[in-house]
Order: structure tokens, then sequence, then C-alpha cells
């Protein structure tokens, strides 16, 4: 489930799905619900997670599996593209608001998870923060929009070492990069976020959305690059293998890349 | 002077309020402290703070204890 309150010009959207906010039909639908009745003269969106165990793991594998498996082979492509179309609305949604976002990470920022991140105009993570795509572990790119996003923010180095090793960095190294813009002790995250809501408050909405609009693009022609590789990979044998392999498994961590 | 190990099992023991005293070197990490995966990512942030190192995720794997943890760490040091 996801949850929102809003007061005096800020959203507050936090995400409550156990185990870790894991993106499937249902955080589809509730994130498509929120976006159609936001408030687009608010000044500011705060998306934070309210699980301990973190900002979210990504995508919903075990859904995703079981959709699957279910599903005759030759429905497999137009069910998986169906589902990337409809993620990527809400991603193009988010990344475009003429709010101010803001993304409050803590734990695992994993994948699907780093993606929704990235929508984000400015990331505060807590010191736990772990950014990692490792999509490739199971036949795939990422999906959600996550490496043209992460490329309209960082070098290009930083992106091969992230997706082609699928390793994770610290929010200390995030924030080196330029990936995230503030680091915060635990529990602090939605206290700094707060605080940056309050500034953002004192400035002419319509400047401020027109800087938003001047300096964040909308990388249209590589999302719909990706999306099209996304297809074709997921598509093949090699997804379909390591999502049994990963639903199967009885390992007590499965999310260590 | 202390050792990698003690400030690993220090360390380990403070953010999963473990009793240190009671933590060995050939101890398995993840059974002794009763963590899942989402709090071992917390941990490795933690050590890589700490020890100011990077641990790709993927040299971690097979890693069980607090000994061949601390190892690893003096490796990238």
């Amino acid at each position: 489930m996801i949850d929102w309150t809003y007061s005096e010009g800020v959203y507050e959207l936090t995400l409550a799905t156990p185990p870790c906010n894991e993106i499937g039909t249902t955080m589809l639908a509730d994130l498509r619900r929120f976006l159609d009745q936001i408030d687009r003269d608010a000044h500011t969106l705060i998306l934070r997670s309210g699980l301990r165990q973190g900002f979210c793991a990504g995508a919903d594998l075990r859904e995703l599996y079981r959709g699957l498996c279910d599903a005759p082979k030759e429905q497999h492509g137009p069910q998986i593209r169906q589902f990337i179309d409809a993620i990527h609305g809400v991603m193009d949604d988010l990344d475009t608001l003429p709010l101010t976002t803001v993304g409050v990470v803590h734990g695992v920022c994993f994948g699907g998870g780093f993606e929704l991140a990235l929508t984000c105009d400015v990331l505060i993570a807590e010191k736990t923060a772990r950014f990692c795509f490792p999509e490739l572990r199971l036949g795939i790119i990422p999906g959600f929009g996550g490496i043209p996003r992460l490329r309209r923010d960082v070098g290009n180095g930083l992106i091969r070492d992230l997706l082609l090793s699928g390793r994770s960095i610290n929010a200390k190294k995030a924030q080196a990069a330029g990936l995230v813009s503030q680091v915060v002790a635990g529990g602090e995250g939605i206290t700094a976020a707060r605080a940056l809501a309050a500034q953002t408050a004192k400035f002419d909405p319509t400047a401020r959305k027109a800087a938003k609009a001047f300096i964040k693009k909308l990388p249209a022609d590589e999302l719909l690059a990706e999306r099209e590789l996304f297809v074709r990979l997921a598509e093949g044998p090699a997804l379909m293998a390591a999502l049994k392999r990963f639903v199967e498994s009885t390992d007590l961590r499965p999310y260590l890349p | 002077m202390s050792t990698t190990l003690d400030t690993l099992i220090r360390l380990a023991a403070k953010r999963f309020g473990a009793d240190p005293a009671q933590l060995r070197a050939e101890d398995d990490l993840f059974e002794r402290l009763g963590i899942d995966s989402f709090q071992a990512v917390e941990l490795i942030s933690d050590v890589e703070d700490e020890f100011d190192v990077e641990l790709p995720d993927y040299e971690l794997q097979g890693i069980k204890t607090f000994a061949a943890l601390a190892q690893k760490i003096d490796a990238r040091r």
C-alpha cells in the first residue's frame, strides 16, 4: 500500500508495502491513483518509505514470475510490454511534475526502486542507503527508465560500473558522484526533506516551475529505446530461468547482488 | 591497538543490539546476529563508513564469518 498526506503545499507520499515496497500491479495502480489526484499547484512532494527495510527493493519479481507462469508463452511479450508501458507512464509523470520532488532514501534502493528514486529532483540519503542495478542477474536491463535518468545526472563511467557489475554503492559515494544531494544520519531524512520543503515554499511558483522545466528534461528518445530493449531481453529464456531461481531460492540473503 | 576484527564486532554488535563479548571471530555473522538481507545491506554501509573502504557486493558472496569479513576489509584498506 501507499499513503499520502497533504498540508500547506506539501505532499508526503509514503510507500509501505512489505517486505520492501516491491513494485507490482498494486503499487503501480496506487501511484497512478496518487498522480491522478495531485494538486499541481502544490510546491513539494516528498517520497519516502515507511518500512525499516529500505526505500524500495525494485520490481515485484514473485508477481512477475506468477504472471508469466500463468500466461501462454506467446502472451509473455505483450504482458511485459503492457506493464512496462504503464510503469513508464507513472515514472514519466513523477519525473515531470511541476512540484519540487524530494526522495528520502534509506537502506535498500535497488533496481526499480533506484529507478523510482531517480525520478525525484533531489535525493536525500540516510547513511544506510545503498543504490544498485542488479538487473543483469536476471538477464535483463533496468526497464523503468533508470539508465536514461541516471545518465542525465552522472557520468557514463559510474553507470557502466553499476550496470555491468551489479554492485551497490553507499550514500557517500552516491553523493560524491552527484546522484545524492544530502547525506544525513539514520532517521533524519524526513526532517531534512521537510526543511527543504519549507525553503521551496518561499519561492515564486512560476519561477520555481520554470526552473525545473528548464533544467530537467525528459530523455524521451532514450527512454523509448530502453523500453524496447528491455521487452526484447525480457522475452528471452534468461529472465524466466532467473525468476524461477529467485522464487524457489531458500537463500536468506536474496537481495545481496 | 584495536584490530579490524575487534572494531567490526563492536560495530555489528552496536547496530544490532548484541553483546560484543558474545561474538566470536568464526561465528556466522548472519546467524549469530539474526539479521536478514536488508539488515546485511545496512551493515555493509556501516562497515564501508567505519573503515573508509568500498566493498563490492560480489566480493562478499560466500563470506559468512566476522573473521572472513575482517580479512576482506583489510585487503581493501
